[in-house]
């Protein structure tokens, strides 16, 4: 993930939402979730991640095995904080690239 | 005849898990349980609990670590990967909250309550409808129990340690169990619970371990060294198996060997029936990289380039000239063989940003492939004309996904000239007589084919779809999945209005769908008067055997047979007589 290295540095707080539809043919299961949580953790900000009606901490592997996100799911993450927006594009790319498993 | 110490042979049928035949005596795994013992923990006593807690993790991180290098030397990185999984639920923040949460406001000892905070994660996990995501409860419980045994003192779980070959029998196995079983050891693997899809399924077919996976109580039936053998191909655990048994067994596994050779051979020859027929047999790709596989398994080409990758992972729209060099790259690797591109097969949803695109109720009916293409201009040209470019240097073809009347066929053999002429403009080379052919996958499309026959250079059946669309069923809908049957007598009748048509205005005529790599329908898309059968590469070894084995006379007679039938199960039972009349081993 080459844009972790072009990190800028800033104190503003950011505030980002982004839709995002999980396209790999297992969905969000163990490695992909750990992958996930992996790059999520990179940031500083929060990151939730949602569901439908459910919440949960985009940096915790139980809660996104919880989502049961598979194929075709749609999930709306937020992140918030000094860098929010960095941490959404890396987390889509990770999603678009299909967790390189496919 | 009777077996060894005069014990009946016992067949179970479970559900096969990874191919192959194991013989052995049965070692009988049995799970002891970590029972938890809850107390009462004094305020003053807290921090103790939590620093416990805090050590067991750091040393449950450490084990994970020192298994996931043992199987990363053993198998593979690939396989490893789970435990990266197991490792982010012993650092899972929202998890050790909770705990410390519970043993803070309940003083109670940190072993129940993270007792009782992860079975609440593994309860609610074996609830997901989803088989692969319920699977992952397992993987919970292996770290939970790991962390329990370490905050209780105890060494992990001992084991495996028996030194002679056996065949493993358990009720369920963690990635734990299989990552420090002695692999040297184990011939095959009988598990109680598991599907095809669990951790220990695929690691067996990793390691090339026949397994069975799914027979409920067999720990509970057997005991350990009662002999045993285990048909992976079949899903079955045999134990005490007799002396007949054996022999059929072993000359089994005599006969797959000989066919994965055979397999093999087969590369270098060519797919044509006894009587002489030539049938093309080439792949169908998603990706440029799988073309090493296109030619590894001998295909004569590739029959589908799907090229909704180039878009789907990119933030823009890929250019003119990216794809020129993406289609150029995989046409000059399979030249002088075809390469046959499909324009892209995506509604506006799936799409960058930069496209705009309404929710639709309806997808599988609403705007998407070539209607979508047709309503972006550019998008649908900016593709043809890198297509065109790469015909210069090799074997090119296109065709359209989803045509579903003469409008839109036409529309796209415009466009496609439109685009001649911008390149000509531009003085830039383009193959003039590239073939422009149509996915007949729409039942509009089948039934006009006729018509649309005189227009294009070729067909190419999907099959999925005009099943799907003919039948009404949407295979993905496990109450209706069953409906959808490729040997449904009105799909037949379809097939053959569109090869009749193919011929009668000498185009060719080709099957891309799932039933191109189906060998029980080989014989009747031969007889049909299919000219080219696309499969995944890995299965066209398998459809050329099938092919060589064949005379167009048995097919064609077939064909007649079954458009007297009035039922699917009928043609599938004479299809299937057929395919095991001619070739029984290739049946899977």
């Amino acid at each position: 993930m080459g844009l972790l290295n072009r990190r800028t540095p800033t104190d503003s707080t950011e505030k980002v939402e982004k839709e995002v539809t999980i396209i790999n043919r297992l969905g969000l299961h163990a490695r992909p979730a750990a992958m996930f949580v992996r790059i999520a953790s990179r940031y500083r900000c929060e990151i939730l991640v949602a569901k439908e009606d459910e919440e949960i901490s985009g940096k915790s592997i139980m809660g996104l095995m919880m989502l049961a996100a598979g194929q075709g799911s749609k999930l709306r993450i937020r992140a918030e904080g000094p860098d929010a927006a960095e941490a959404i594009r890396d987390i889509e790319e990770l999603i678009q690239s299909r967790f390189n498993e496919d | 005849m009777s077996g060894e110490r005069g014990d009946d042979e016992k067949r179970i049928q479970g559900v096969p898990a990874s191919p192959g035949i194991a013989r052995g005596p049965i070692y009988v795994f049995s799970i002891e349980s970590d029972d938890v013992v809850h107390y009462h923990v004094g305020s003053s006593h807290v921090p103790e609990e939590i620093a416990r807690f805090e050590n067991a993790l750091i040393q449950t991180r450490a084990q994970i670590l020192e298994m996931q290098q043992q199987i990363a030397e053993a198998i593979g990185a690939k396989d490893a990967g789970i435990f990266d999984a197991h490792l982010l639920v012993v650092e899972d923040q929202t998890l050790i909250d909770e705990v410390l949460r519970r043993v803070e406001a309940e003083h109670c000892n940190v072993e129940a309550a993270f007792q009782d905070v992860a079975s609440r994660y593994v309860e609610s996990l074996s609830k997901i409808d989803d088989p692969y995501l319920r699977e992952r409860a397992l993987d919970i419980q292996d770290v939970t129990r790991r962390v329990i045994r370490n905050l209780q003192g105890k060494s992990p779980r001992p084991f495996l340690t028996i030194d002679e070959p056996h065949i493993l029998v358990a009720h369920n196995l963690t990635p734990s169990d299989t990552a420090t079983m002695n692999r040297a050891h184990v011939r095959g693997l009988a598990l109680d619970l598991g599907s095809r899809t669990s951790h220990t399924a695929i690691m067996a077919r990793s390691l090339g371990i026949p397994a069975v996976v799914g027979l409920h109580d067999a720990t509970d039936a057997f005991e350990t060294g009662a002999s045993a053998l285990i048909d992976g191909y079949h899903g079955l655990l045999i134990v005490h198996p007799n002396e007949e048994t054996l022999r059929e067994y072993a000359e089994l596994e005599q006969q797959k060997g000989v066919l994965a050779e055979r397999l093999r051979e087969l590369r270098e020859t060519k797919s044509t029936t006894r009587d002489g027929r030539h049938i093309v047999l080439s792949a169908n790709i998603e990706l440029p990289d799988e073309v090493d596989e296109v030619l590894a398994n001998g295909a004569e080409g590739i029959g589908l380039y799907r090229t909704e990758f180039l878009y789907l992972n990119q933030k823009a729209l890929p250019s003119e000239d990216d794809q020129f060099e993406v289609y150029r790259r995989v046409a000059e690797r399979v030249a002088p063989e075809p390469l046959i591109i499909r324009t892209l097969d995506l509604g506006g949803d799936k799409l960058s940003d930069n496209v705009e695109a309404d929710d639709e109720l309806n997808p599988f009916l609403g705007c998407r492939a070539i209607r979508f293409c047709l309503s972006h201009l550019d998008i649908f040209k900016a593709q043809l004309r890198a297509i065109l470019r790469a015909s210069v240097a090799a074997n090119v073809k296109v065709m359209f996904p989803m045509i579903s009347g003469l409008d839109e066929a036409r529309r796209g053999l415009e466009i496609v000239q439109e685009c001649k002429d911008e390149l000509r403009q531009k003085g830039q080379a383009f193959r003039d007589d590239l073939e422009v052919g149509i996915m007949v996958e729409v039942p509009s499309a089948a039934i006009l084919a006729d018509r649309l026959a005189r227009e294009v250079d070729f067909f190419s059946i999907g099959t999925n779809d005009l099943i799907q669309y003919s039948v009404a069923i949407d295979r993905t809908n496990e109450s209706v999945a069953h409906l959808y049957e490729p040997s449904h007598p009105s799909v037949i009748r379809l097939l053959k209005m569109v090869a009749d048509a193919a011929h009668a205005n000498d185009i060719w005529v080709g099957v891309c769908g799932e039933m191109a790599g189906e060998v029980l329908f080989t014989p009747l898309l031969l007889g049909l008067g299919m000219d080219e059968l696309s499969a995944g590469a890995n299965i066209v070894p398998r459809v050329k055997n099938a092919v060589q084995r064949l005379t167009m006379l048995e097919c064609q007679t077939l064909v007649e047979e079954v458009l007297e039938m009035d039922l699917p199960g009928d043609v599938l039972a004479r299809c299937t007589e057929v395919a095991e009349r001619n070739y029984p081993e290739l049946i899977s």
